[in-house]
């Protein structure tokens, strides 16, 4: 039992955080335990029938309207301290630290692929300095997967078609599991991969050998991509409209549709944009650009995303 | 409904198996039974309707580009068949009531030819979209719109079975001023199933 | 009532007329074509215990598989096709049918003083498309499902098994749900007897009025869904499908609407069953049976609103996710009442502890258990970190097993002379509760600690450091299934060789103890008039509840 627990032992603030409202949780429903059970049992041996014959005045009390109020209103302020606490770390470990790095996270059955910013790949290795908040935006090839990290204490699910984030707090050094939470299929067990924090200077001496080694720069590849399939006719790069709004700080802004809603430009607006250009028109712009769904890659996207974000 | 009191059941002829003798509480008894079986209906189509509202929702170009490949003559005249065929079904019912037999008969026979009329004009619909290409699975539109008219359809085919049961019924002769709870609750269901079309047609025929 | 008081009760019943009740006809028609609730219960209930044994086998299939942490024993894929039949097995053919359209159908007529449910041909119906869903899963077991009992899309449309059988299986399984449900609220509202006003009503029909209605209104949904599902198969449709513009987290809420309600079908009646056994063995009247009544509806109510618990890392929004944990959090609060209000009812009685009570007590101690490792899931943080995880599983099985089974058994052994006439026997039953208390605790609590380890549920292959756990967990799995075959033997003993029962071993005062075990065909030679509650166990005044 020790060493299970011990095994993944809280490496992360997000872990400490967590296993303090753990351990809150615990100790008064513990106390509620021993109590209920507690009076269980007390009632069991004082009230059990001594003589073989029915007892003839057991207590006639079929309510109490005081006991049963009080036993309402505890619950109902216990559950309530537990929402809040809950609710408080919840909102504290999904929230983005400020100057965290964007790693991209596409998963497939069975293994999790890592894009760096700076266009360095990695399967089921996911490399950090210590100290240094990571943003992970994920995303799926087939089916649901699942990104947990015991140590840490957090998890999400990956979905096909979408993106969803998680926020690493890497506090310490060491090699951490990341296992597969949600099933996806026969090797559901075997896709674990491992989160190693290094410190600062032995991370860049890992980056330098492998940068080395990488490919193009992932917004690099973006920026071919937005050449290949044609983008720039009708979106240019330095900011003044053509067809549709230009690509220059486009990510992030803020801009109005068509029917007066407001959305911010992020991952899931510009690959909607891609996949499905009507659904949010800009106010000002027509509804002309063709869909990119099925020649766009998830990966291409990640790219083309990775590309649009240097264009400040 | 907390505090109201049993209604007296009569315990008089234990030798026979059945469970409410008198026929007051078997009308009632199936009379809840039928609005209940009709709220399970209700929340299977909410289920497609609530699957409608949310892509609906997400794709509104998709559904305004595709609802003009329906047809809406043929959709309207099929409207105009189902709300026949529940006038009929309540002048059945109104029938019976004043014991008149061979009414009863003849718009029993009447709903169940204008619900064949309704499949027949939904056959020839579905045609026509399948030789055009579209089939369930084309795009969200036309899944819903297939899903939703089929599990529709089916309804009004087990809705002709029902009623072509209590056709038979009515042919012996079982019907009565007296006794008539199985035209009512047939007909109570076959109201529901030209609700969910009054419902469907506006929804895949006129918004666009 | 004739006569209230316990020891009277004996004396009404003209034992010798019928002996043999409403079990006198024989022969193999007479069971497939009766309309006699107590009959179809019967059945249902022989099928439902089947089929947990069946589940059970498949559970310590899995639980040996998980005593190495590599490839041994057999493949990965056929634990995947192991843990999705337990799952499918003990949900949707034992745990939520065995209750309410077992002992449900049995006793709802008999302890409202009617002669037979509403609809008995629709009753009868229901068993049989029930059995019909059966063999449609069955028959899908050529190519075996590996998606886990909850068939999240997309892999469910993607896998080469045949979900698309499965559905139509679990469709049917779902009509026959929802017709039992129907048939008992229109009963409990249309033929109760002269004198049974609601709050005369003992407290399992309130848990049964309870669970029909979430019967009624949730089943549907699973319908539609399973119907997408399957139409997704064949026809690509596309709702639950990225590539064509669905949704797959819209199957999750779809699935999770009925699914989360469902599990207080499972529970409800056992909370019913509960509130019958805690007097009968306390001698004292029911503490607040208002708020035991009432808790129940407020159970199913609240029980619509928090599907979204199950899907706190699904992706679902922020703002939803702190909605559905605030309400899950209230449906802590009538659970909690029902459990006080019950060692209230033991307060200064004279309790004996033959086995019905034994299971009830072990019903409250596990279910308590159960309940308040809830307040991890429901809680954010800690969810963020449990979901999916051992902690989940240990979670419900202390609430379905220590729960939901417990209260079956309690019923069982409660109702079992009443049913077949003859009685269990006492030693075996002990022994087969012991077994079963030691070994479910052994297997379970373990599992906590592997949960909040971090050892992700439907995994197949562990890191080694989960073995030494993991061996504790099988160890009690047999010590669990010792207690069950031990509770097995007693029951097929009993049917054979038992005692015969009187009319009423425990002096019960519901309704059903006023006829001869077992009862005859029509129930009651004359349907009875009530005049009060049936919960008057002191000596005193048994007038009205009100």
């Amino acid at each position: 039992m020790t060493n299970t627990l011990a095994y993944h032992q809280a490496a992360s603030r997000s872990a400490w955080e967590i296993d303090a409202v753990f351990l809150f949780i615990t100790v008064v429903s513990l106390f509620f335990f021993i109590l209920v059970e507690g009076l269980l049992i007390y009632f069991a041996v004082r009230y059990r029938r001594r003589r073989a014959e029915e007892a003839h005045a057991t207590s006639d009390v079929r309510s109490n309207f005081v006991l049963e109020t009080v036993w309402v209103i505890i619950p109902s302020i216990v559950v309530i301290a537990f929402f809040v606490y809950g609710y408080v770390v919840y909102r504290d470990v999904t929230t983005p630290s400020p100057g965290a790095s964007d790693i991209h996270v596409v998963a497939q059955q069975f293994l999790f692929n890592f894009k760096y910013p700076d266009g360095r790949t990695g399967i089921n290795e996911l490399r950090v300095p210590v100290g240094k908040p990571v943003k992970l935006i994920m995303t799926s090839r087939d089916v649901i997967h699942g990104f947990f990290v015991p140590a840490y204490r957090l998890k999400q699910d990956i979905l096909p078609g979408r993106y969803t984030y998680l926020y690493l707090q890497p506090d310490k050094e060491g090699a951490y599991d990341v296992y597969c939470a949600e099933y996806c299929g026969g090797g559901h067990s075997t896709m674990r991969a491992k989160l190693i924090v290094m410190p600062p200077g032995e991370y860049a001496n890992w980056v330098a050998g492998a940068a080395a080694e990488a490919a193009v720069p992932l917004a690099d590849r973006g920026k071919a991509l937005v050449e290949k399939f044609g983008c720039l006719g009708c979106h240019t790069v330095d900011g003044s409209p053509k067809v549709g709004p230009s690509l220059k700080g486009l990510f992030g802004r803020q801009g109005t549709l068509e029917d007066g809603r407001t959305v911010t430009a992020d991952e899931e607006y510009i690959k909607e944009s891609l996949y499905d250009p009507g659904a949010k028109i800009v106010k000002g712009f027509p509804n002309v650009m063709p869909t990119f769904k099925g020649t766009v890659s998830p990966d291409d996207v990640t790219a083309v995303i990775a590309y649009i974000k240097t264009l400040k | 409904m907390g505090t109201s009191e049993p209604k007296a059941v009569s315990g008089a002829n234990p030798g026979e198996h059945a469970a409410h003798a008198s026929p007051a509480v078997t009308y009632e008894a199936a009379k809840l039974g039928i609005w209940t079986f009709i709220a399970t209906e209700v929340l299977l189509f909410g289920g497609l309707f609530t699957t409608y509202i949310v892509f609906r929702t997400k794709f509104p170009h998709m559904f305004h580009a595709d609802y003009v490949h329906l047809n809406r003559v043929l959709g309207a005249v099929n409207t105009v068949v189902l709300i026949c065929s529940s006038l009929t079904v309540a002048l059945g019912i109104a029938a019976i009531r004043k014991g008149k037999q061979g009414m009863l008969r003849l718009c029993l026979v009447l709903t169940i030819l204008l619900a064949a009329g309704f499949l027949v004009i939904k056959y020839f619909e579905w045609t026509e979209k399948f030789a055009h290409g579209l089939y369930p699975g084309t795009d969200v539109f036309f899944s819903l719109y297939f899903m939703m008219t089929g599990l529709h359809g089916l309804h009004v085919l087990a809705g002709m079975l029902v009623l072509g049961a209590v056709l038979v019924l009515a042919g012996q002769g079982r019907f009565s001023e007296s006794y008539h709870t199985p035209v009512e609750i047939s007909g109570l269901y076959w109201h529901f199933v030209d609700l969910v079309w009054i419902y469907l047609f506006p929804l895949f025929y006129l918004i666009g | 009532m004739k006569d209230t008081t316990a020891d009277g009760v004996a004396l009404t019943v003209s034992g010798d007329a019928h002996p043999r009740g409403y079990l006198e006809e024989k022969g193999f028609w007479s069971w497939v074509y009766t309309l006699d609730h107590k009959r179809i219960g019967l059945l249902y209930l022989y099928t439902t215990l089947f089929f947990f044994l069946l589940g059970g086998i498949f559970a310590l299939l899995i639980r040996i598989k998980l005593l190495y942490p590599g490839q041994q024993i057999f493949s990965d894929h056929m634990y995947n096709v192991l843990f999705t039949l337990h799952g499918s097995v003990m949900i949707f053919l034992f745990i939520i049918p065995a209750i309410p359209s077992g002992l449900g159908n049995f006793f709802i007529p008999l302890l409202i003083g009617a002669r037979d449910v509403a609809f008995p041909r629709i009753n009868l119906a229901s068993y049989w498309v029930f059995v019909a869903g059966i063999l449609v899963i069955l028959a899908s077991l050529v190519r075996p499902m590996d998606t886990g009992w909850t068939f999240y899309t997309p892999y469910s449309a993607k896998t080469a098994a045949d979900v698309t059988l499965l559905s139509f299986g679990i469709f049917l399984v779902g009509m026959s749900s929802i017709l039992t449900g129907l048939n008992f609220l229109v009963t409990i509202h249309k033929l109760r007897a002269p004198g049974m006003t609601w709050h005369r009503f003992p407290l399992f029909i309130w848990g049964m009025y309870a669970t029909s209605i979430i019967q009624v209104v949730a089943t549907p949904v699973v319908g539609i869904t399973f119907l997408l599902l399957a139409m997704e198969r064949l026809f690509g449709v596309g709702f639950f499908d990225p590539a064509k513009g669905g949704d797959p987290v819209l199957f999750q809420h779809f699935f999770w609407f009925y699914s989360h309600p469902v599990v207080y079908v499972m529970i409800l009646p056992a909370m019913g069953i509960i509130s019958e056994v805690i007097p009968v063995f306390s001698r004292k009247p029911i503490f607040g049976y208002r708020a035991i009544a009432y808790s129940s509806l407020a159970i199913a109510f609240i029980g619509f609103l928090v599907w979204g618990h199950h899907m706190f890392v699904s992706g679902m929004s922020k703002t939803a996710n702190i909605i559905f944990s605030f309400l899950t959090f209230f449906v802590a609060v009538p659970t909690a009442i029902k459990v006080f209000n019950w060692i209230a009812t033991m307060y200064k009685g004279s309790i004996t502890f033959e086995s019905p009570m034994l299971y009830a007590l072990t019903f409250i101690f596990l279910f308590t258990f159960g309940g308040l490792t809830g307040m991890f899931l429901g809680a954010l943080a800690t969810n963020v970190h449990a979901h999916d995880t051992y902690f989940v599983v240990a979670h419900f099985h202390y609430t379905m097993m220590g729960g939901t089974m417990m209260g079956l058994l309690a019923g069982l052994h409660y109702w079992w002379p009443k049913m077949t006439g003859r009685m269990l026997s006492e030693k075996l039953a002990r022994a087969g509760w012991l077994l079963t208390f030691i070994g479910f605790n052994v297997t379970f609590l373990t599992q906590f600690f592997l949960g909040y380890g971090g050892m992700p549920r439907r995994w197949a292959e562990y890191p080694a450091q989960f073995q030494p756990l993991n061996i504790v967990s099988t160890a009690g799995s047999w010590i669990l299934a010792a207690g069950i075959l031990i509770m097995f033997v007693n029951f097929i003993r009993g049917l054979y060789t038992g005692e015969p029962a009187p009319a009423s071993p425990w002096k019960g005062l519901t309704l059903e103890w006023q006829v001869p075990s077992p009862p005859p065909t029509e129930n009651f030679e004359e349907i009875p008039h009530i005049t009060n509650w049936p919960y008057g166990y002191t000596k005193r005044k048994t007038d009205g509840y009100e």
